[in-house]
Order: structure tokens, then C-alpha cells, then sequence
């Protein structure tokens, strides 16, 4: 195995300005350890674990340890990321068992006297190594009505809404679609209802139509009959691996139900039920 | 014969960024069959990253805003090299294309009569951004792909292109991979819009991603279209540079848009220091002045550290070199200090910045509300590209178009922030609209099948090299190094010689490269196909750079650190001589028309 460079930048022999001198003597002076990772390897769902040492310093995250594992020593290491900076949900994967986005998970949060292991997303059919094929979340999106504004409130055909109404879906609007929470759902990963049920993600997605200051569509019967929202027991994993915080189940998923509910279960006919009892041939 | 997938549509945009999905709706909205395709996922691409806003004279928050005093802007940060007619076609336009964003489902920040709030940024007169937060990008690219989705366009996801498809002249479609399989697709469409983004990964500090490999810039170069001033490279002031890991991530300018400040470790703030002439008359002269700008003061000037990026970026690197700044290699941004100002400025800081405090928290340890944040320069974004013409984008082959980033001309010499995000959306559409009227006027065009069977070569070539030859990660890694340290943010006529000499040697290294393992969600292989678009446009980079012998803009010349009016009178153009060749000529910029003259002259001050 390639003992790692030091970070610094290679300066062919040139004199580098002191800018970028002043940052290479930084890098030279930060902490380094050698630490074990377990990763997995495979194609189609067969697979196991690899291990790779590589050097490692203060501040690493897992994605960028991946990555220089896959420069130096295999090339062809398949994981999926884009921004690198928590803002586009590519690099989700189980990190030591827990579902994460590598590009927020710092190494000095890891224990750091075991190995630290990685793998795929369990939800999602297995393409190669880390990367799994979540084609599926991108099917169920369009399934779900669209935006529908009421008629413009002002002639110049613009509204006016209060920011009040706005900060109410802000916090759904984060969504960076890393789909963890439909990783870590267990009516997809352990019961594979991916048919009948479209998972946190697009629960939180009908919250933020449905709660949209200006949207006018109807999507309580279909949450109820096409999209499964009844299979949801509020067990609340989704909201704790969500990397953005968002409350998954408390703001978006019961509000969701108790519009199903209030639409489609008049709430005075079964207290009616319930004081007479059931009705008597 | 390489085996491989046809795939037939009308109009195909490459990139679903915001500018090829403004595109994309735009194209699709005429009920034509339209094709996407990625190098991502849907909904990943780099607009995502966009945190200050979009720039758009709506006036919502100070009514002396409109869209001339946006053009004279744009034009003055841009040092008067931009295309006048895009740039007057973006400020007239990208108020009706904020607004109709909020109709197709975006709810930005609200003004307290309830229409959409605009903050003040770099280099703009007036507040003009509208935002979400500090994430403004991820609104907008969303926005765009929940729309996208329902208007009937066919998205490719994973899908890279290697090679453009010409019928005689004129464009006949693209060849492309998917990243996933690794399978081989052709993409026969009669128009092509291109809307790749910019070339970040050329240097090694860079807030792009692995994307931004200058894919449409060096596909349309190989096509024979032209490139425009490529030497303008925009280096963002404000990028994290501890811990290493995290080097180049962005710091939204919106933190200085908000009253965070710039200090040296002597905790002086420098940017009051040296003031360029032009735009001393609207740039306060003391800190007070310049806080109570921040804080909508209409009769205050604004303070120095909402210059245009290049400027601070060099301000930077000058207190970084003569040894008055941090201890890792950079300056202060501080917005905590705006708790002597503000009673609840924590839960203020953490409102208006959400995404900054959660990053530096969660990457840095630092908590913004208490702490300064240690900054340095970061490549960023690329003002050259493609060359267009300024009412339609098309390039200069028939039926191929280019948006966004990867266009030239409305940025000029330096790009305004919040202008990108406005580009996308006037632009894209634009693009999409007469990329459609050309697509109706032709019948399909058919496509050569040797340049198909040589691209997949060319393409599978790596393998049979295999995982003895040099690897690609090795090779991008000389190339990000010397684009860094010899065609950077200040440059000098040796470096640059010595930079197109190793480009030679690196460009000789990247056609030897190999790979191991198969045509499977390869990186290695991947990289390895980047690497021959990452070398045109570092050339293209360092050739214009050299050629221009003033500072201009992002531009930076040690040796030449003056502007010189000569070079304010023509755009540099690269396009392939007969053999192939890359040459570098002048066009001139024509005379802008007497009305827009006027405008100019009536914001001077």
C-alpha cells in the first residue's frame, strides 16, 4: 500500500505565493493517524466487507477518506457524492450502522479504537459498493399532484403572503432529498411496501404542498388510498437520521393524518357510534 | 462495432442545473419530445449550492431599483467586456422569471407587506436579492424539478456525454455513457442545448464539485464553436479553509450582506484600506456607515467588504502575504460582533444564515454566533464559456445552444453574485425557447457513424490500459496544482509559459491513463474520461490568461497590474484552426447603442 503524501501542494519547484505556502505549512502541521475502515464491496447485492488503512488527519470527514482510498489504492471504488458540503443528499450510506451522509460525518466522531465501517443504504437495490439505485424515489415523485396555486392576489399577477405562512414549510423545503428516511423506514426496509407506501420522504414533500401557503389541490384521498400514509406507526426513525433536522413525523406526517382523518372520517358520526353504540337491526 | 442505445428527441439539454432545467420546461412547454441528461442525480447539481439569492431589479425593498440601474451594475462589476445585450436582456427579464418561479411552487423570504424580500450583495446598488435563507439555490433547483417532472420532459440521470454529433454543419445530437452501467447511448436530437456549469476542478481550492469538469466548454470546443474569455475565472473571497478537508467549501456572501465584517489578525478591517476609484463615490468611508447599510439605511453607502469578488479576493491574499493574517492562512469574517448591535443577534445569525451556522458547527467546531470564521479564497465560477449570441444563446454551430455557466458574455470580466442564479433562469429560457423554434424548422438530422465508433474507442481505451499504466486520479491531481499555483488569482507571464508547458506533458500523461475493474459505477474510469475536458479548458484558461497583458476583473496580472484601455475594446476568442489546433483571436465588442450609453452614464456615481 502507497504511503499517503502529505496533503501539500506538489509546487514543481516553483515558487508558490506565501497564500498558498502559508496553507501547505498548515496541512504539514495538522495531526495524522492511521485508521482502519471496513468497506463494502460488491456488485448486485453480493458482496462483503474490504478492509483499507489509510492516513487520516484532524478534521476528516468519512467521504474524504473514501476518497483517498480510492485515489491511491482502488481506483474503482463505486460511491456516489456531488457538493460534499451537506446540500445535495448524494453521499448517503450506514456508517459504523448508522445511516449518514459521509460528507458531515467527521472521523473524531467515530470510536476512534475500532475500524470504521461503511456500507450502502439497505432500502435500495445494491448497484456497486456504495452505491445503491434510488430510481425509485424519483417514480414516486411525480405520482403526487403538483403545485397548484390559488388565482394571483395582486394585477400584476404576484402574491402577497405573509412571512409567517413561509417559515411554516421552510423547515420542509430543506429537504435535501438524501433519502435516509426512507432508508431507515422500516415499512420499506424490512417490509418492502415500496408499492403501496412512498415513504418519509414524499410524506414530508405532500406536508409541504399541503401546507403551502397558496396551494388549493385535494391530496388527502390519495395519501389515504394511493400513497399508504396509514402505514406509517409513528416510530419516528426517519426523523432522527434526518441530516437536515427536520421533523419528520411530529410536523409533517401527523398533521398529514389527522387531514385524512378530518376529510375522510367525519369525527361527529363516531361520537354518535360511540355513545349509542353500534346501530341495532 | 460498439454496441450501443438510440435514443430520439427534438431538443436535448445537457445539465439540470438550473439553467438546463429553465431550459428544459421551457423546451418541453411547446410540446416538443425533450431530453435531460445529467452527470448526477436529479436535483444534485451544483445550483444547489447557491446560498445568497436571485438578482432581480423587482424593487420590493427600495424603490429606486430597476433594471437600468441592475444593467449599469452588472456592466460595472463585469469592467465593461460583457455583452451588452445580455446583459440588458437579464436585467429587464429576471424580474418576470423570479416571479414566475413563485408560481410553479418557490416561497422565498417575505418583505412585511408580504411580497418577496430582496437583500443588498456585492457590487449591487440597491437590495436586489431574493432569498430563502442562505439557501436559495436548493429552493430554486427544486422548484424547477418539481415543475420539470409534470411537463413531460425524459430525464437521463448518471448519464455523462463524451462527444457532440455533427450532420455536416449542423448539430446532429451526442454521444454518452451511463455512469451507472456503464452503457454506451446515443442521443440523436435536430437541437442542443448545453448547460454543463463551470470548470472548478480544474484547481485544486474549489467550491465545485467533481462535476465541473468544463464538459460543455470542451465539447463545443471540439465541435469547432468558439470560447470567450476564458481567462476570467472568478475566485470567490469567502471559502472555509480549516479544517483541510473542508478547504474551498463556500461561505455565502450573504454573511457579509448581513454585517459580517473582514479582519485581519490584527483585527483591523483592511477592505476600508484601498477602495478602488470607481466605486469610491457609493462605498461608506467609516464602519458605522457601513453597518447601518446592512441594516436598510437608505442614505448610507456600502461598506467596503461588498466590493466585487475579485477585489476582495486580492485584498485577501494581500494580508495573507504580507503576514497579517490568520493562523491558517487566511483572514477573519466575523458576524458575531453584531451583538453590540442587535439585542437577539444569536437567534438573528442563526435565522438568516441557518445553513452557515449548521456548517461550521458541524465541520469547523465553530460557532458562528460566538466566533470568527477563519475564510480564504476559493475558485468558483468561470465568467468565460461558450460563445452566444445574445438574444437566442445559440453557439456558433447551427442548433447548438449553451446556458448558464458554461455561456459567455453577461458577466464580462467579473461576475456580480446573485447574477448566476438570474443568468440560469433569463437564459435557460431564452435557450429553450429558440433551441425549440429551431428544432421545428428542421427535419432529424443522422449522424456519422465513425465518430461514433472512434468515441467509444477513445472511451474504452482506459481499460485496455488497465491498472498498470498511470492512474487518472494522479494526473488530475498535477493538473489542479498547476492550474492552482500558476494560473490563479495573481498571475505572471513566466508562470503561465511554464503552465502551458506542463499542460503539454500533462495533456500527453492523460491520454496514457488506465483503469482496473469494469464499466460498472467506475470512478476511476470516470475520472479518467473527465480528464481530456479538464485539459482543454485549463489550456483555453491559461492561453487567454497569457494573452491578456492588463488586470482586469478576475484577472490578476503581477506584471501587469494596471487596466489597459485597449483591452476594454475586444473579446478573447478560442476556436480550432484546420488541424485541430486551439487559436486564440480578438473580436472586437461592438458599440454599444446610445440609450444603453445613457443609462451607463446616468449611474456613474
Amino acid at each position: 500500500m502507497t504511503a499517503p503524501q502529505p496533503s501539500g501542494p506538489d509546487t514543481h519547484g516553483v515558487a508558490v505565493d506565501a497564500y498558498t505556502a502559508a496553507q501547505a505549512a498548515q496541512d504539514a502541521a495538522v495531526g495524522h493517524e492511521t485508521r482502519t475502515f471496513k468497506l463494502w464491496r460488491g456488485a448486485d447485492g453480493k458482496g462483503d466487507f474490504q478492509d483499507f488503512t489509510t492516513e487520516t488527519n484532524d478534521g476528516m470527514v468519512v467521504l474524504d477518506a473514501i476518497h483517498q482510498i480510492q485515489a491511491e489504492q482502488c481506483n474503482d471504488l463505486a460511491v456516489r457524492w456531488n457538493c460534499k458540503a451537506g446540500k445535495c443528499g448524494s453521499c448517503s450510506a450506514e456508517i459504523n450502522g448508522k445511516p449518514k451522509l459521509m460528507c458531515m460525518t467527521r472521523l473524531d466522531e467515530l470510536p476512534a479504537n475500532e475500524p470504521v465501517t461503511v456500507e450502502p443504504m439497505r432500502a435500495f437495490p445494491h448497484v456497486r459498493d456504495l452505491v445503491t439505485d434510488v430510481s425509485w424515489n424519483f417514480r414516486v415523485k411525480p405520482r403526487i399532484q403538483k403545485f397548484t396555486p390559488r388565482p394571483p392576489d395582486a394585477p400584476d399577477g404576484t402574491w402577497r403572503i405573509q412571512q409567517a405562512d413561509v417559515e411554516r414549510v421552510q423547515e420542509f423545503r430543506k429537504c435535501i432529498e438524501c433519502f435516509l428516511c426512507q432508508d431507515v423506514c422500516h415499512v420499506l426496509r424490512d417490509h418492502h411496501k415500496h408499492e403501496e407506501f412512498i415513504g418519509p420522504r414524499f410524506l414530508v414533500y405532500a406536508a409541504a404542498l399541503e401546507m403551502h401557503p397558496l396551494d388549493v389541490a385535494e391530496r388527502t384521498t390519495a395519501l389515504k388510498d394511493d400513497f399508504g400514509i396509514g402505514y406509517c406507526n409513528i416510530t419516528k426513525c426517519c426523523t432522527k437520521v434526518c441530516p437536515e433536522h427536520i421533523t419528520i413525523t411530529d410536523n409533517a406526517i401527523i398533521p398529514l393524518k389527522e387531514r385524512v382523518v378530518d376529510e375522510h372520517f367525519d369525527p361527529l358520526r363516531a361520537l354518535v357510534r360511540l355513545v349509542r353504540g353500534p346501530k341495532r337491526k | 462495432m460498439a454496441e450501443y442505445q438510440t435514443v430520439d428527441h427534438d431538443v436535448l439539454i445537457i445539465g439540470a442545473g438550473g439553467a438546463g432545467l429553465r431550459a428544459a420546461v421551457e423546451a418541453a412547454s411547446t410540446g416538443l419530445k425533450v431530453g435531460v441528461v445529467c452527470k448526477s442525480l436529479l436535483g444534485k447539481a451544483h445550483t444547489v449550492m447557491a446560498e445568497g439569492g436571485v438578482a432581480a431589479a423587482m424593487a420590493n425593498v427600495d424603490d429606486r431599483d430597476n433594471w437600468k440601474v441592475h444593467f449599469a451594475d452588472t456592466m460595472r462589476g463585469g469592467q465593461y467586456l460583457n455583452n451588452w445585450r445580455m446583459a440588458q436582456l437579464h436585467a429587464q427579464e429576471a424580474p418576470a422569471r423570479v416571479n414566475e418561479l413563485e408560481a410553479w411552487g418557490a416561497l422565498f423570504d417575505r418583505t412585511p407587506d408580504g411580497r418577496i424580500l430582496q437583500r443588498n450583495f456585492g457590487g449591487h446598488r440597491y437590495p436586489r436579492l431574493a432569498h430563502v435563507g442562505d439557501r436559495t439555490g436548493l429552493e430554486m433547483i427544486r422548484t424547477l424539478q418539481d415543475h420539470g417532472i409534470h411537463s413531460g420532459m425524459d430525464v437521463h440521470m448518471e448519464c455523462t456525454v463524451l462527444e457532440l454529433l455533427k450532420d455536416g454543419d449542423r448539430i446532429a445530437g451526442a454521444f454518452a455513457y451511463d455512469r451507472e452501467r456503464g452503457r454506451f447511448k446515443v442521443f440523436r436530437a435536430k437541437a442542443v442545448v448545453m448547460a454543463t456549469g463551470g470548470i472548478g476542478r480544474a484547481f485544486n481550492i474549489t467550491s465545485n464539485s467533481w462535476e465541473y469538469t468544463g464538459d460543455g466548454q470542451a465539447l463545443e470546443d471540439l465541435a469547432v464553436a468558439a470560447l470567450q474569455d476564458m481567462e476570467f475565472v472568478q475566485f470567490h473571497p469567502t471559502g472555509m479553509i480549516w479544517p483541510p478537508s473542508v478547504r474551498g467549501i463556500l461561505v455565502t456572501e450573504g454573511v457579509r450582506g448581513e454585517g459580517g465584517v473582514l479582519r485581519n489578525k490584527d483585527g483591523k478591517r483592511f477592505m476600508f484600506d484601498n477602495i478602488p476609484d470607481n466605486y469610491k463615490p457609493q462605498t461608506a468611508d467609516n464602519e458605522e456607515e457601513g453597518w447601518r447599510y446592512t441594516q436598510g439605511d437608505k442614505s448610507a453607502r456600502r461598506p467596503p467588504e461588498l466590493l466585487t469578488r475579485d477585489h476582495v479576493a486580492r485584498m485577501i491574499v494581500r494580508e495573507v502575504k504580507e503576514g497579517r493574517g490568520t493562523p491558517h492562512g487566511g483572514v477573519y469574517l466575523d458576524i458575531s460582533w453584531i451583538k453590540e448591535k442587535l439585542p437577539n443577534a444569536t437567534e438573528h445569525i442563526k435565522k438568516k444564515l441557518p445553513s452557515m451556522y449548521h456548517q461550521f458547527m458541524q465541520l469547523a467546531n465553530i460557532d458562528i454566533t460566538k466566533e470568527a470564521m477563519e475564510i480564504g479564497p476559493t475558485t468558483h465560477y468561470v465568467m468565460g464559456g461558450i460563445r452566444v449570441d445574445g438574444d437566442t444563446q445559440m453557439s456558433t454551430i447551427p442548433g447548438l445552444y449553451a446556458a448558464g455557466e458554461c455561456a459567455a458574455g453577461l458577466h464580462g470580466a467579473n461576475r456580480l453574485g446573485g447574477n448566476s442564479l438570474s443568468d440560469l433562469l433569463v437564459f435557460g429560457k431564452r435557450a429553450g425557447q429558440y433551441a425549440s423554434e429551431f428544432a421545428q424548422s428542421q427535419a432529424a438530422p443522422s449522424f456519422d457513424q465513425e465518430q461514433v465508433e472512434a468515441a467509444a474507442a477513445r472511451a474504452l481505451a482506459p481499460f485496455e490500459r488497465g491498472s498498470n499504466a498511470e492512474g487518472p486520479y494522479q494526473v488530475q491531481e498535477s493538473l489542479q496544482t498547476t492550474m492552482q499555483n500558476l494560473v490563479g488569482i495573481v498571475r505572471t507571464a513566466s508562470e503561465m509559459e511554464r503552465a502551458l508547458e506542463e499542460l503539454k506533458v500533462l495533456r500527453a500523461r492523460s491520454e496514457k491513463v488506465g483503469v482496473p475493474g469494469n464499466r460498472e459505477y467506475n470512478p476511476g474510469w470516470h475520472t479518467a474520461l473527465d480528464l481530456r475536458h479538464l485539459m482543454i479548458v485549463s489550456e483555453a484558461v491559461a492561453q487567454s490568461a497569457l494573452a491578456r497583458k492588463e488586470s482586469r476583473g478576475g484577472h490578476f496580472r503581477d506584471d501587469y497590474p494596471d487596466k489597459d484601455p485597449e483591452f476594454a475594446t475586444f473579446n478573447h476568442v478560442i476556436q480550432r484552426g484546420p488541424n485541430g489546433e486551439m487559436q486564440l483571436s480578438r473580436a472586437i465588442i461592438p458599440p454599444m447603442p446610445d440609450d444603453l450609453q445613457a443609462i451607463i452614464k446616468e449611474n456613474v456615481s
